[in-house]
């Protein structure tokens, strides 16, 4: 085997004889107040090899890619790189010993050249501090060659592709002396030739001997290019096997465990989809021309359509165009029938949409107190010109009582409650007035169970009510504890859809 | 148990002098700096030299009004200073001058100019409403272009003159008195009256306080965010509009730069009060209090006979100590939840 080549002048462990592992870590766990995020786990990585990593949302992979990263420098258990102990205390660590990370969100500048992104930080200067932009270009091109491609390296960065933006990034990763590079999510923003372009680099790659971390939702992905499949399941490593061995039905039953006793709240659900039901929002082929390609889905009075998808699939896209912003550059809006263009959130608003974005930060005033939280969305119909407080105190008492808001007071700052009360104050919004529909992103992550479970009943009330709800979510649980039909996005496409009859978790995984 | 309590009660104490402290500093500033001159100068604490300030605030006083909307959006503009100066001279150009003055007018009867001349105030306010909302051009740049405009339209129409005349009703309000109470001062205090419930009591003010507590959040509560910064940055061009007409009649006469002071000034007394540059958290109560500041500082360095070039040092210092007042206020508050 070639040795490695380290541009960075630093200094690398000779390539390994025996085949023992390049990088391993022995019974790591890590605690976040309290809550482990990985127990007692063992990984470990060979020389020359590409090595998948999947598991559900909070199964442990971040936890344990920043562990091996450097982000993490607090843990237990035990690390050896080429047989080695190491102990990272920041990422600067890590990559001196030869371990780069490339994010799912680039780290990029978009203004800058190609070359002038390779050398981020560490540009070439001659005698007096000018740059050496002949050899940077120069070793750029072949830094970027030896990847399989031909790129201009003075181009502006900004000016290529998504697919070619991350080949530049890795080549930035590999130039400062990565020989382990961990990718994370590499191919959600991908399309199909760009991920064949990308496989071939990564193939390169393992041909020089590096090895590499796949981290991914896309299990076909996963196992198209791994040689060995790790799974991850809370906090535990469930099997590493062989990629040949695996198929994506086995894979999905090692990330959730089908059949243990940890069947819980979410797992499966009964679809109820009736298409007699009248429709209320029709969309009909969005696209903004971004993340959002070609999205066709219809809400019905008294159903919650659930969407379902990984991050970066263009469900947030496709809320916020359904509650006029974003920009749509294709396709057509229907509200009872006829075509809609909302310009501005407060038309969305008139017309009967209600919103509950992902982060409840971003439709709350943690200062103000809570009944003006609750007006806010109401006031054109409490008020014409004066404002009368009273009455919102009347509306927002009302709210508090039903949906059993705690503290139930609606003149302190919403900041003192809970997280789960404030989400039921974002709700208590929408419910003065009835709306035609409801969008609700992320409805119940990052909840406690009883909060949730207030959530889940509220959301489900509103349904029997009349309400056309719509639910996006990452989480499959939300999605089958809400849903009464499902839509699976991927890739800002509707991959699938499920009207009626038995879903589980399983089905989610394999569509998206 | 006890202890509970007491820990309780003052961190409630706390976090109410955190919340109040934008509210308590600038007052508690304002009778550090009265009790001071009244002590240093024997004329300082009379009605006559209390009315005095009044009037010299006056002009001020009405353009703080309109800023004190755009900066409660968290937005600031620029231009203030200068559309009071190119609509106290827009009037001028609207009612005839001496003869001795060389300058193109067009002349009309005096309700007309004045009405035309609202007009203008409202153009140029639309322009950069347009600009900030519909372009997206930051507050900051669009009205520093608007200053820039503004200056050239009074160069233009004055070219380099002086301009002496105004509509009897613009000169009644700017140098006129009823019951020996000057009628900017009364006009200041209308406006300062209407700002105040109109931010207090109406839909449209508590829209103004949430856009400037969480922009995002009023957007997504439904709130047309762009309408309603649109709206602040018109209100302030007509303010500083209609205290252009008046200032020119208070100080007698329209010319090139005839309003320089007062773009810094008329910042100075909204944040002094203690209204955030963050946005949100502030108001009209606020303004008067750092109008009143402004007003004693400047009154009251002039009585003691300081050196004038220390003055303007002097009130550099306390605007920065302000300043500083106004960000650590902000961070207090946010850190006590």
């Amino acid at each position: 085997m070639d040795s490695l080549e380290n541009n960075d002048g630093g200094t690398l462990v000779p390539p390994l004889q025996d085949g023992s592992p390049l990088l391993e870590m022995r019974a790591v766990t890590k605690r976040f107040g309290g809550i482990a995020a990985l127990n007692s786990v063992d990984f470990s990585i060979l020389e020359g090899e590409i090595h998948g990593l999947v598991g559900e949302n909070g199964a442990g992979k971040s936890t344990m890619m920043k562990i091996i990263a450097g982000v993490h420098a607090d843990f237990e258990g035990e690390m050896f790189v080429a047989g080695q102990p190491a102990q990272f205390h920041s990422a600067r660590d890590a990559l001196k010993a030869g371990i780069g990370m490339v994010h799912q969100e680039l780290s990029i500048v978009p203004d800058l050249s190609v070359a002038e992104n390779v050398f981020l930080g560490h540009q070439p200067v001659r005698a007096g501090g000018i740059i050496d932009w002949g050899y940077m270009n120069r070793t750029a091109r072949e830094q970027i060659a030896s990847l399989g491609l031909e790129i201009d390296p003075t181009k502006r960065m900004g000016s290529l592709p998504v697919g070619l933006q991350q080949l530049v990034e890795l080549s930035r990763v590999l130039f400062s002396g990565a020989r382990i590079i961990i990718l994370d999510e590499p191919t959600s923003a991908l399309s199909p030739p760009e991920v064949a372009r990308l496989f071939d680099a990564l193939r390169q790659l393992r041909a020089q001997g590096r090895s590499i971390i796949f981290i991914s939702h896309f299990l076909d992905d996963v196992l198209e290019i791994s040689d060995r499949v790790t799974v991850f399941r809370n906090g535990h490593k469930v099997a590493t096997t062989p990629a040949a061995e695996l198929t994506k039905d086995e894979v999905i039953a090692q990330m959730i465990g089908r059949g243990s006793a940890e069947m819980t709240m979410g797992e499966e659900t009964e679809l109820c989809g009736d298409d007699s039901h009248p429709v209320v929002v029709e969309v009909r082929g969005i696209g903004d021309g971004m993340a959002l390609k070609d999205v066709s889905l219809s809400l019905r009075r008294g159903e919650i359509t659930g969407v379902y998808g990984f991050m970066g699939c263009g469900q947030i896209e496709l809320s916020r165009a359904l509650f006029g912003k974003g920009n749509l550059r294709s396709g057509q809006v229907f509200l009872e029938g006829s075509p809609v263009r909302f310009r501005t959130t407060a038309t969305a608003r008139r017309a009967g949409i209600a919103y509950v974005p992902e982060n409840r930060r971003m439709m709350l005033f943690r200062t103000e107190p809570v009944f003006k939280n609750v007006s806010i969305a109401i006031l054109d119909r409490i008020a014409r010109l004066v404002l009368r407080p009273k009455e919102e105190q009347r509306i927002t008492g009302n709210h508090i009582e039903d949906l059993q808001i705690r503290p139930p007071r609606t003149d302190i700052a919403l900041g003192n409650l809970s997280g789960g009360n404030q989400q039921k104050v974002a709700l208590a919004k929408w419910l003065t007035h009835l709306p035609k529909a409801l969008i609700l992103v992320e409805p119940t992550r990052g909840m406690d169970v009883g909060a949730k479970e207030d959530v889940i009943r509220i959301v489900k009330s509103l349904r029997d009510k009349g309400v056309a709800i719509l639910v996006l979510s990452t989480e499959p649980e939300t999605i089958l504890t809400l849903a009464d039909r499902v839509t699976v996005m991927k890739k800002g496409l509707v991959a699938r859809e499920f009207t009626t009859g038995h879903l589980e978790k399983a089905d989610l995984l394999a569509a998206a | 148990m006890a202890d509970t309590v007491d820990i309780k009660s003052t961190r409630s104490v706390k976090r109410f002098l955190a919340e109040q402290m934008r509210n308590i500093a600038p007052v508690f500033t304002l009778i550090v700096l009265i009790l001071f001159f009244s002590l240093q100068s024997p004329v300082f604490f009379t009605l006559d030299n209390a009315l005095n300030i009044l009037a010299n605030s006056s002009i001020t006083g009405i353009i703080a009004v309109g800023l004190t909307f755009v900066i409660l959006t968290a937005e600031i503009d620029l231009s203030v200073a200068a559309i009071a100066n190119a609509i106290g001279i827009t009037v001028a150009f609207f009612t005839m001058q001496p003869e001795y003055v060389n300058i193109n007018t067009w002349p009309m009867y005096g309700g007309l100019a004045i009405i035309l001349t609202l007009l203008a105030a409202f153009g140029l306010g639309s322009v950069t409403a347009f600009g900030v909302t519909v372009i997206g051009i930051p507050s900051f740049i669009m009205t520093l272009a608007m200053m820039q405009i503004a200056d050239g339209l009074s160069a233009v129409l004055v070219r380099g003159q002086i301009a002496y005349n105004f509509p009897d009703f613009i000169v009644m309000l700017g140098s006129g008195k009823v019951f020996g109470l000057r009628w900017s001062i009364i006009v200041c205090l209308i406006f300062l009256l209407v700002a105040h419930l109109v931010l207090k009591y109406t839909r449209f003010g508590r829209y103004v306080y949430m856009v400037g507590g969480n922009r995002e959040a009023a957007e997504y509560s439904g709130v047309n965010v762009k309408l309603i910064i649109a709206s602040v940055m018109i209100i302030s061009a007509m303010c500083s509009g209609i205290a252009g007409m008046i200032g020119v009649a208070y100080f007698g006469s329209a010319q090139q730069n005839g309003f320089n002071d007062f773009l810094l000034t008329a910042i100075a007394a909204v944040v002094l009060g203690g209204t955030s540059l963050f946005g949100g958290r502030g108001g009209i109560g606020n303004t008067i209090v750092g109008l009143l500041v402004l007003g004693v500082l400047n009154n009251g360095l002039d009585l003691i006979q300081i050196d004038s070039f220390l003055k303007i040092l002097i009130r550099g210092l306390i605007l920065l100590a302000a300043l500083v007042i106004n960000v650590y206020a902000q961070k207090l508050k946010e850190s006590s939840g």
